[in-house]
């Protein structure tokens, strides 16, 4: 599903490298966590999978394409095949809770039609479907991370990355959102989230990778947040 | 692609960004008006050379009684070189085409058609006026040799070539043309720039939209078409403003002004402007295009 091969990011105009070195393999079906302190990488590792970013030295994988022989007009492509959650949500504010998982779809050129029939569905996954024509302005945190990830999944992606989804949500809401996601992954999606959030990585008991400085520090399966506290 | 989608968002852009949309359909007019006008000035020139030069000859007007140039100092011309004039002349064709006498009387009866409501008129006397040839050329530019062959010869006062009077004036106009040219010219840059600047900031009002269509995999064609048509829109609202001026400046400056005070000369009809019309669009077009295309390459890379 994604495999880093010795990747190395460095930035222009800095000396450290994002990433250094970094190899990890992560099978279809998995739920891997992200963790790490600021500044560790994550957000380079989940901008490397989208192909935001090219890696200075190294190969990347995903979704068994080789990204650094992808050309830019096919990236488009992979990105449909890649959901994607962040902190911040990302709504459109203008636009209410179904034309907002609409417009992915719109954009990517999907008939009305179906768009009619799969966004109430993904909705009903989500736990909207009855606050539709909301706009995001009205919603919770936890309803608007909600929309984002009816967004991220309408599409029906084989992986989905989420960074730091519950960031911005209290501790009871972001129980609501690991089970969505949770739910999301026995779905078949693979799942890549970053996070910060011990209580979480604890509870789920899911692979965690952890980065620091750059470096895979620590590769576990059903692991924990981390060791010191 | 669906049609719908894209209209709306040009709908919703164009109205988001009045001020700027506005600024750009003024300055495309101002510029394709100009172009236009220059390229209108340029049939016009054509136009009166085709008129003009069928109808220029090269006069050689003989020596009167009055005449002082050095040429003349025997005075008026005899009717023995006025036959040599007329035999060498004879010589030169095919380079002379006709040839033609115009004698005291006639050169008189001319003048006072011409100058029928001037005083002048009766102030000048018939002697006066000096009989001449007048001679068509096959091609009028090969002046020069008829002017070294007869210019100071006895019995000619002077070679008189109409075209130098007309070359004169067609090189005011194309003047006017240049200068025309470089304002449009100008005014061209300052259109791809606006429309430059128009871009960046719609692209920059947009990045929540944007930013979201390119993570969800929406195709370069589909994040950058809503701006481009936004460009093309305004650009050929711009055109068809500029073509009305155009089509003004036809219908009221040249038929309704210039076209009855000089009804001696022809001026450009409308399949000029029907010419022209097509070229301002798609250059308008073209321009505001290509300059959007090269600003969203910086600004919305995938």
């Amino acid at each position: 599903m994604i495999l880093f091969d010795t990747v190395t990011k460095l930035y222009p105009n800095q000396n450290r490298p994002a990433l250094e070195d970094a190899s990890l393999e992560i099978e279809k079906g998995e739920f891997v966590f992200l963790v790490g302190p600021s500044g560790s990488g994550k957000s380079t590792f989940l901008r490397l999978v989208l192909r935001e970013e090219r890696p200075t030295s190294g190969k990347v994988w995903v979704l068994g394409k080789d990204l650094s022989r992808l050309s830019n007009w096919k990236i488009p492509t992979l990105r449909r095949e890649i959901g994607t959650v962040f902190q911040d949500f990302r709504l459109l504010p203008n636009k209410s809770v179904f034309e907002n998982v609409a417009f992915a779809l719109e954009v990517i050129g999907k008939p009305n039609a179906h768009i009619k029939k799969v966004v109430p569905e993904v909705l009903e996954v989500v736990g909207l479907e009855d606050k539709a024509q909301r706009r995001p302005d009205e919603l919770s945190g936890g309803e608007q991370q909600r929309v984002a990830i009816a967004r991220a999944f309408v599409n029906r992606p084989k992986l989905l990355l989420a960074d730091e989804p519950t960031g911005n949500l209290d501790p009871g809401t972001s129980v609501g959102i690991m089970k969505l996601l949770d739910r999301i992954n026995r779905l078949g999606t693979t799942v890549v989230m970053s996070t910060h959030d011990a209580q979480i990585v604890d509870q789920m008991r899911r692979r965690v990778v952890e980065l620091e400085n750059g470096h895979v520090v620590r590769d576990q399966s059903r692991g924990v947040y981390g060791y010191a506290r | 692609m669906r049609a719908q989608f894209v209209a709306s968002e040009v709908g919703n852009g164009l109205r988001r960004n009045l001020t700027m949309t506005l600024a750009v359909i003024i300055t495309v007019a101002v510029s394709l008006t100009l172009f236009g006008v220059s390229l209108l000035v340029r049939a016009q020139v054509d136009t009166m050379k085709d008129f003009w030069y069928d109808k220029v000859e090269v006069s050689l007007f003989l020596c009167a009684k009055s005449s002082d140039t050095p040429s003349c100092a025997g005075g008026a011309v005899t009717a023995a070189q006025r036959d040599q004039i007329e035999a060498d002349l004879e010589s030169l064709r095919p380079l002379v085409q006709d040839i033609y006498y115009e004698s005291q009387t006639e050169a008189y009866a001319r003048f006072q058609e011409q100058f029928a409501n001037s005083p002048i008129v009766d102030s000048v006397n018939k002697n006066a006026l000096p009989e001449s040839f007048r001679v068509k050329l096959a091609d009028p530019t090969q002046y020069d040799v008829v002017a070294s062959a007869f210019s100071g010869r006895p019995g000619i006062e002077q070679v008189n070539d109409q075209r130098q009077v007309l070359d004169k004036f067609f090189r005011l106009l194309g003047g006017l043309q240049a200068i025309a040219l470089i304002i449009a010219v100008v005014m061209s840059i300052v259109t791809v720039l606006l429309v430059a600047n128009t871009m960046r900031v719609a692209a920059f009002s947009r990045r929540r939209e944007t930013g979201i269509m390119r993570l969800v995999g929406a195709s370069n064609l589909y994040i950058q078409l809503p701006f481009l048509l936004e460009a093309a829109v305004s650009a050929g609202i711009g055109a068809i403003l500029a073509v009305g001026g155009l089509i003004l400046a036809k219908a009221v400056v040249i038929d309704q002004i210039l076209a009855p005070s000089f009804q001696f000369t022809a001026f450009v009809g409308w399949d000029a402007v029907a010419g022209i019309a097509p070229m301002l669009i798609l250059v308008g077009i073209g321009l505001s295009g290509v300059a959007a295309f090269l600003t969203l390459r910086k600004y919305l890379r995938v």
